[in-house]
């Protein structure tokens, strides 16, 4: 989890069924960005939990970072990439689905907390590698098969 | 599970032989498969952070050819076969020909596909199944599944029922050589193999060196 201002750029790499979650506020040009693993804290096996990895743990502690750094409570959208299923597979059991599944946790969290959800690109089976600029609020992808492009 | 806490060096030394044993199979089958002779490296044992895993294949946006086995019985976990695009490349042309394995840069065709996955299953299995003749263990695979992805992007799928315990993870590392050719062009596999976190309990218990609690 991590926090940039402008001009710093924020970025995952080689993201599969993980979600990287980006919170921004435009006007304070201030962003930071979660990297979902699993929908739900409650899926840990041990104690502490590592906050970071769960939808449901991670996008309230981004927050909240976020406005410590000045970011306005209300001020805040976000715009997510991520979910893929990384392969196919006949039947399946749940966890082959976590990428959708960590989808639909993140909206569900950023629902719960007010924030909007202005872009995605959710979703298919391919990696990504993503970048945001805090400057423009947008947010670059990349795939092996499509090249670079913007939401 | 603490692995550093658990884990003695002792212990990293039988995986390591378990992970010698089954590549050892695997690199026969695959030579079999290839008609020529492949060599394997020995094997790395290490417990590395989520982060560190994909190091290993050079970087989380390295593009790999993986197939990947889900291993279910009495010590569930994950298995990936690796192969650098380049060298799943050579690999589809070794196994169907030049002009059937041709596409573009990254995509392969269809029948290039399902040969990878055929060769990863085989190499695969052939490891696995050593690996249940080793310890005792009832170890099946899953159906075959092939992605070819950022190496970043497919690890970290593995790594799903380790995250639930922890951000650790125990790869048994195995690289192979196909002598053959000049050095400088050398397949290059890798395999890893990533128990999930009650199974080494089960894996050191069936070879008589139970873990310490």
């Amino acid at each position: 989890m991590n926090i940039a201002k402008a001009p710093q750029l924020i970025r995952t790499t080689g993201l599969g069924s993980c979600v990287g979650v980006v919170l921004f506020d435009e006007r304070k040009q201030i962003s930071g960005m979660a990297h979902v693993m699993l929908p739900n804290s409650e899926l840990t096996r041990v104690k502490p939990i590592n906050k970071a990895k769960y939808a449901d743990t991670a996008i309230p502690l981004l927050l909240e970072n976020l406005i410590k750094w000045g970011a306005g409570a209300h001020e805040v959208k976000a715009k997510i990439a991520g979910g893929s299923q990384m392969f196919q597979f006949a039947g399946g059991n749940e966890m082959m689905r976590v990428g959708p599944r960590n989808v639909e946790a993140v909206k569900k969290e950023l629902d719960r907390l007010h924030i909007r959800l202005v872009a995605e690109d959710t979703g298919g089976n391919k990696g990504r590698t993503i970048e945001f600029n805090p400057q423009t609020a947008e947010l670059s992808i990349k795939t092996i098969d499509m090249g670079i492009y913007v939401i | 599970m603490n692995f550093e806490q658990n884990f003695t060096s002792f212990h990293l030394d039988i995986l390591k032989e378990v992970g010698n044993i089954g590549a050892g199979n695997a690199a026969t089958a695959m030579s079999q498969l290839l008609n020529k002779p492949i060599e394997m490296k020995v094997p790395s044992v290490k417990i590395v952070n989520f982060e560190e895993i994909t190091e290993l294949v050079g970087g989380p946006e390295t593009v790999v050819s993986s197939v990947f086995l889900r291993i279910e019985g009495d010590a569930p976990g994950s298995m990936f076969f690796m192969l650098p695009v380049k060298q799943a490349k050579r690999l589809s042309r070794d196994l169907i020909g030049e002009e059937l394995a041709a596409r573009s840069e990254h995509a392969f065709s269809e029948l290039a596909i399902s040969a990878l996955q055929e060769a990863g299953n085989i190499i695969a299995g052939s490891y696995l199944s050593s690996l249940a003749d080793f310890t005792k263990l009832n170890v099946e695979p899953s159906p075959p599944a092939l992605s070819i992805d950022m190496a970043g992007a497919i690890l970290s799928f593995g790594l799903l029922e380790l995250s639930r315990a922890g951000d650790h993870a125990i790869v048994i590392n195995t690289t192979f050589i196909d002598q053959s050719e000049h050095l400088a062009h050398e397949i290059q596999g890798y395999f890893f193999l990533l128990p999930d976190p009650d199974s080494f309990k089960k894996i050191f218990q069936a070879l008589g060196v139970p873990l310490d609690e």
